[in-house]
């Protein structure tokens, strides 16, 4: 099934009934996801886009049987619905807000600890573009026309970057299983790593290409923990090349500020621990396609 | 967002952290009316500007007397202050700061930071401060003490006691030494920084415990909650070009190449730079317009990015999800014909409305180079760049 998200994957919208939160809405139900409803404190009993609005997540999942949820409230109250969609049982959470402080986060990662991973919400985000299975269903605000159905994952933080990488390869004839933006803030939800393990597990899915950039560890820890554990191929893109130290470029996360953190340094780390390159932005396409191609000859 | 030492300090001093006696200047004789109120007989006279490495640059000066003061006052404000970590344009000095010259027995490191690994603050400390955590980290590895905070209960004394005794220092500063760590904590929680850094922390001769320096920065997204910290931003110590953009409410980096960029998305803007790069080109600047960039966005983008003499290509590059090519092509040719754009311009469009975008560029009849790829836009914006020097040189 692709990881994550299906068709059958029942999904409500927090910050339902907002400007933006309408319009993906509507976007992700033509898109074929299985939307059931949304909350807006408040607006609980009414009708919205043809759906029930609750007042609680709690109250939605009772009445829905939703397993998951994707949040559009504003940065200073999106922290509070996360950890409220955590504890009302959502298993997975897709947060597109960007602009929730570091400190913010930080308490939601501990928050979530109080729950036995079993049972533990998965959070996508924040700061992102969300995910996609093609021709299941979206739960994010990507363009869902320029995913093609088919067998390579995409992980990567940048929304419009991943556009890119999809189209190049959609040009190609070449398909995603699922695609993940796991967004650009210091602090998230899921990592690069959490995002190869289940792409290693799954069966619809033969090659995983990361979409990393500047900033943090998280993409040398995927390296080392795909040169260990992983047998599908890992093709990876690190934007930033031209980016200088100790400047932000847009997204909170992208700073080089330790070593290590540098286009170039994680390029090399990536290299080391044995993961294909694609060189230039313009040639996703082109080195997914030569992966594959490797992975027949080699069958 | 950063903010200067002499506010930094006011900020810890409110909270019970040992600062030397001071007072802030903005002209030589201002300066040196300084001094008496500070009293005593030697001070030190301190650019306040948004950098560290101050002192190898000039910017840090000890005086014993008015004359000194004054001379040294004089010869800094006005001036731009170029160190290790401004870059070369360096940051005006308008503000001094004079401080009690303080007897060092002892300099230590303090630190706290974000630890992205760990997702929780961190506190890094060490004995032998004064120098750059980065040089203490190559020289003297063993002298750090790492710890990180459970956001959940925040941080305990007995973290702040342990790093006190793990700096060997006196018994009878133990307790002064916990009190300063932990009340940094707090100031570093309560105002959502993102760095607070005391180097050097000083033993001085008379047994007490002072920050002689303090840096901090904020985190940007949480200013909305801290109004008295966003009330110490001080613009002149930023670039002009971003001071622009982000009153324009657009995210925008200055570099120091020639090919002006305007892209959606941070990712796909640091890829194009990337890709200018590989095609033999320097990028002028990061630009991300957001989502849902009307006309009148993406034309103030060409104002800013035109704000920078150094432009002398333009590329847009523009993947749309929630934009829309049409609004982005509405846009070009309003700021071609309302701001004026006298260098070549690339225009690459993909996503949803790419076609009624397309149309609207080559139905204004103005001299806009269009690109399909991301590759072809790096290409030709690097080649119309160079024709265009080219012109200019013959």
């Amino acid at each position: 099934m692709a990881i994550l998200l299906n068709r059958g994957t029942r999904v409500i919208v927090q910050g339902f009934t907002g400007k933006i939160g309408s319009f993906h809405a509507e976007d992700m139900k033509r898109y074929g996801t299985k939307l059931v409803g949304g909350v807006t404190p408040g607006k609980g009993g009414q009708k919205h886009l043809g759906l029930p609005v609750f007042n609680t997540v709690k109250g939605a999942v009772r009445e829905t049987r939703a397993e998951a949820s994707i949040v559009f409230v504003p940065p200073p109250f999106a922290a509070d619905s996360i950890m409220e969609a955590a504890d009302a049982g959502i298993k997975l959470c897709v947060c597109i807000t960007d602009g929730i402080p570091s400190q913010d986060m930080m308490q939601v990662k501990r928050y979530m600890l109080r729950y036995r991973f079993e049972d533990r919400m998965r959070l996508i985000g924040p700061n992102c573009a969300g995910m996609i299975t093609p021709g299941q269903a979206l739960m994010g605000i990507m363009p869902g026309s320029i995913y093609l159905p088919g067998r390579v994952g995409i992980v990567g933080r940048s929304g419009t970057l991943g556009y890119e990488a999809a189209s190049q390869m959609k040009a190609l004839g070449i398909g995603v299983s699922t695609s993940v933006g796991i967004g650009g803030d210091p602090i998230n939800g899921s990592s690069f790593k959490d995002m190869l393990k289940l792409f290693e597990q799954d069966d619809e899915t033969d090659a995983v290409v990361m979409i990393g950039e500047i900033g943090g560890p998280q993409e040398a820890e995927a390296a080392i923990w795909a040169r260990d554990n992983m047998r599908k191929p890992l093709i990876a893109y690190i934007a930033g090349l031209s980016a200088p130290k100790g400047r932000r470029m847009g997204h909170a996360g992208a700073i080089i500020s330790a070593f290590g953190e540098s286009a170039q340094e994680k390029v090399e780390i990536l290299k080391e621990a044995g993961v294909v390159i694609v060189p230039t932005p313009s040639s996703f396409g082109e080195v997914v396609a030569d992966t594959l191609a490797g992975m027949k000859k080699a069958a | 967002m950063d903010i200067h030492e002499y506010q930094a300090k006011e900020l810890l001093a409110r909270h019970g952290v040992h600062v030397p006696r001071g007072g802030l200047a903005y002209s030589p004789e201002q300066a040196t009316y300084r001094a008496r109120e500070i009293g005593g007989g030697k001070w030190v006279l301190k650019a306040q500007v948004h950098s560290g490495a101050r002192g190898k640059a000039g910017g840090i000066k000890l005086c014993a007397n008015d004359e000194e003061i004054s001379n040294a006052a004089e010869a800094m404000l006005g001036r731009k202050l170029v160190t290790q970590q401004t870059g070369p344009r360096g940051k005006l000095i308008s503000r001094l700061y004079l401080e009690e010259a303080v007897d060092i027995a002892q300099e230590l490191y303090v630190g706290f930071v974000l630890d992205r690994k760990e997702e929780r603050v961190m506190i890094v400390a060490s004995a032998a401060g004064g120098m750059e955590i980065e040089d203490i980290v190559e020289r003297a590895p063993d002298s750090i003490i790492r710890t990180t905070v459970d956001p959940g209960v925040g941080m305990q004394r007995f973290q702040a006691r342990e790093i006190a005794f793990g700096l060997g220092l006196d018994q009878n500063l133990i307790g002064k030494a916990t009190e300063t760590i932990f009340s940094c904590y707090q100031v570093f929680r309560d105002y959502d920084a993102s760095m607070l850094e005391i180097n050097p922390l000083v033993v001085t001769r008379d047994g007490n415990l002072v920050a002689l320096d303090a840096k901090m920065s904020f985190d940007e997204n949480a200013l909305f909650r801290r109004p008295e910290i966003s009330e110490l931003r001080d613009k002149s110590q930023e670039d002009p070009r971003e001071t622009f953009a982000s009153d324009r409410g657009l995210s925008y980096v200055g570099l120091d190449g020639n090919i002006g960029c305007i892209i959606n998305g941070a990712g796909l803007a640091m890829a194009t730079m990337d890709m200018i790069k590989i095609a033999g080109g320097e990028p002028a600047n990061f630009l991300d317009i957001g989502g849902g960039a009307s006309p009148e966005r993406v034309a103030k983008s060409f104002r800013a990015v035109l704000g920078d003499k150094n432009v002398e290509t333009i590329l847009v590059n523009i993947f749309a999800g929630i934009n829309r090519c049409d609004w982005v092509a509405e846009g070009v040719v309003k700021a071609i014909r309302e701001v004026g754009v006298n260098v070549p311009l690339v225009v690459r469009l993909a996503g949803t409305k790419v076609e009624e975008g397309r149309r609207i560029l080559a139905d204004s009849g103005e001299a806009v180079i269009v690109a399909e790829t991301l590759a072809e836009a790096a290409e030709k914006a690097v080649a119309a760049w160079r024709s265009a020097t080219l012109k200019k040189a013959s």
